[in-house]
């Protein structure tokens, strides 16, 4: 079974490995159409794979590091049930967001987003005997829904426009037009893109799936909800940056919300108690910053990002796998502690993972963060002060969550190990790509398709650093050195703000789930199906029912009665025939 | 000798028609709906054979005579019914036989 299940992803990886170095050094797209699917007047969409650059950064980031996570499943998934339906969902999940890489044209790349989609609430559900469960399932498949919605209403703007939904036929048809100082078709159809990807990919107002997603087992958080799937609405931008360079307000947009969404799910990730959510909360936060980088016009930035934040955040959330692991289930924070003496090798690569993560350099994130960050000072100077407040923050709660997990002295009651090795390598690994992954100077290959943005300023890296270094100080202080501060500043109501996410989950429920469902239990429900629907069909039986009563009563048994109607219907007869002019 | 004109023997048929019918409907027991059901029968056997003798052609013997026939069988079949309906319900008033209804 893991033979199957893993050998299939380890025979893509190498295969991808392999068609890039055939087909370096990637000047052109190399695009391979395989059949015709819709022809429909002068509308042509085939089923057209392409890789190009970009499509090589993502392969190997959904690959590689999809290996390792389903090496890692096979030590964490040991002992429970479903462990094959698991391995089926996970590589469903790897073909569609493969398609989704591949595709040529939006259309194809739907269909993954939705596979994609799919995959997650299947994976998300998949200890579907656990009501949570279910419900989180739900909510992301349905959240998800309501930015597809934008998704499709901007693909079909499109088709209207175009007549196409190829990249490269769009990028033709595209360029010649000036850029759009206004808002109008083209600011629409990017705006209405831009809709879905803030569904996929957790931005607010539709991130509110990604933290409930963490109902799922670790791994699938590690894959899907940190390197591959929220980082598709990225992909999608980048890949439409044809699009987003003519349409200055929609990039404005895209910034804005990056910039808002990563301060937000910041804060809220500073009172967190499951380690799970914070980092949840974190990747929300870090998804906000590559939009960031995308809006200010720094893509290459944006997707090196994609990948640096590939490598860490899947290696924090599968060394918190592997603590949970450890721990028999337990997820709290305040019930760890110590765990640096029982598990040497998780903590030396949590450690390099919040480092990376921190921006501190020479590690990858720094790199990334940098590049986003200086981008945004040339774009607006108060986004980069944001950007790095925000990074600050960061640097706090990964590193809170760090030493409550790691320092002190252990609170729990369980027993904690080391993890197998089929667990432990990955994380290895992976630590090994958040070092060094800075190095894969990911913002020069994509030259060629995304012009680089002019900036090295050493006072702003130096002060993203210090921001990073402050946040770390300040969480060693209150959760290392002071555990008491911690403790004093849980009562303010600013702090039950944040703790409850500013209330957000109970905001939609009752503005918009609690209307609808009354919506549609009164109305639809009520009125509709039983008084409209219920009463025309049954009214129809009663009547025939009643017509039949009537006519019932003919059948009386009684043979006078039949012996009456054979004469009076021979009576008829004679009079109608007489009245014809007889029979002749 | 003159003759006894067609239309007394027509009314005298119909007469005897509408009587079987009258006793056929308000007549209680079976055997008597029934000797009513042979009256008209004959009745209509009498305005066949007036008019065969009126027009000199001899179809409405044959028509009697198949009424006749007809009239034997089914007074043959009707009173195997009566019996058996004797026997189950020990009445012969039709208005107690009445059980095939809605």
């Amino acid at each position: 079974m893991n033979v199957i299940a893993v050998g299939s992803v380890a025979a893509s990886f190498a295969y991808v490995l392999w068609v890039l170095s055939a087909l370096y050094p990637m000047a052109a797209v190399h695009t391979e159409s395989y059949f015709s699917w819709i022809q429909s007047g002068n509308l042509h969409i085939g089923f057209d794979l392409s890789v190009d650059r970009l499509s090589a950064v993502m392969l190997l980031v959904v690959t590689g590091v999809g290996l390792l996570i389903h090496i890692y499943s096979v030590g964490y998934m040991a002992h429970e049930d479903g462990y094959v339906r698991f391995f089926s969902y996970m590589n469903l999940f790897m073909f569609f967001m493969l398609l989704l890489v591949l595709a040529s044209n939006f259309l194809l790349l739907f269909v993954g987003w939705e596979g994609v989609g799919l995959c997650s609430y299947l994976l998300i559900g998949f200890y579907f005997l656990e009501n949570f469960a279910n419900d989180a399932g739900k909510k992301a498949f349905i959240v998800n829904r309501i930015g597809d919605f934008g998704f499709l209403l901007g693909m079909l703007l499109l088709v209207v426009t175009f007549h196409t939904l190829d990249f490269g036929r769009l990028a033709a048809a595209i360029s010649p037009l000036g850029i759009e100082v206004h808002a109008g078709v083209l600011t629409t159809i990017a705006l209405l893109l831009f809709a879905g990807a803030i569904g996929k990919s957790a931005q607010f107002p539709l991130y509110v799936w990604l933290p409930d997603a963490m109902a799922g087992p670790t791994p699938v958080s590690a894959f899907i909800h940190a390197a591959t799937m929220v980082t598709a609405g990225v992909y999608m931008v980048a890949r439409a940056s044809f699009l987003y360079s003519h349409t200055p307000i929609a990039l404005h947009v895209v910034a804005i919300v990056g910039l808002f969404t990563a301060a937000f799910a910041a804060t809220i990730g500073l009172a967190q108690n499951d380690i799970k959510k914070v980092y949840a909360y974190s990747t929300v936060s870090q998804l906000g910053y590559m939009f960031l980088g995308l809006g200010v016009g720094a893509y290459s930035a944006g997707i090196f990002h994609i990948m640096t934040h590939a490598f860490f955040k899947a290696l924090l959330f599968l060394g918190a796998g592997a603590v949970i692991h450890a721990l028999s289930g337990e997820q709290d924070l305040r019930h760890m502690g110590g765990l640096r003496k029982a598990m040497p090798i998780t903590f030396i690569t949590l450690l390099a993972a919040s480092l990376s993560i921190s921006g501190i350099p020479p590690f990858a994130g720094y790199f990334s963060k940098d590049a986003i960050l200086l981008a945004a000072y040339h774009y607006a100077p108060w986004m980069y002060w944001i950007g790095t407040i925000t990074a600050g923050l960061t640097a706090f709660y990964i590193f809170r969550a760090f030493f409550l997990a790691f320092a002190g002295n252990y609170r729990g009651h369980h027993h904690p190990h080391e993890a197998p090795a089929s667990m432990t390598i990955p994380l290895i690994v992976l630590a090994v790509l958040s070092i060094g992954g800075g190095y894969l100077n990911v913002t020069k290959w994509l030259l060629p398709m995304y012009p680089a943005v002019e900036g090295e300023n050493t006072a702003l890296v130096a002060l993203s650093i210090l921001a990073g270094v402050l946040g770390i100080v300040i969480a060693a202080v209150m959760y290392w050195f002071k555990p008491s501060i911690a403790a004093s500043m849980k009562e303010g109501p600013l702090y039950r703000l944040i703790y409850n996410k500013y209330y957000v989950d109970e905001i939609y429920s009752a503005l918009i789930v609690k209307p609808i469902e009354l919506f549609s239990r009164f109305v639809l429900w009520k009125g509709v199906d039983e008084i409209l629907v219920d009463g025309a069909v049954d009214g129809g039986s009663r009547q025939i029912r009643g017509i039949g009563a009537i006519l019932r009563r003919m059948q009386s048994g009684e043979i006078r009665n039949y012996a009456a109607w054979v004469m009076t219907g021979s009576l008829i007869l004679l009079i109608i025939l007489g009245l014809a002019g007889g029979s002749r | 000798m003159h003759q006894v004109p067609l239309s007394w023997y027509l009314i005298l048929s119909a007469i005897l028609f509408a009587l079987g019918v009258a006793g056929f409907l308000y007549r209680r027991s079976i055997i008597t709906v029934f000797m009513s059901i042979e009256l008209m029968l004959n009745a209509v056997n009498l305005t066949f054979i007036s008019f065969s003798y009126q027009l000199r052609q001899v179809d409405g013997h044959i028509y009697a005579f198949f009424v006749m026939v007809v009239a034997a069988a089914e007074a043959a079949v009707g009173l195997a019914i009566i019996l058996t309906v004797f026997k189950n319900r020990s009445t012969l008033q039709i208005d107690e036989i009445d059980s095939m209804k809605l």
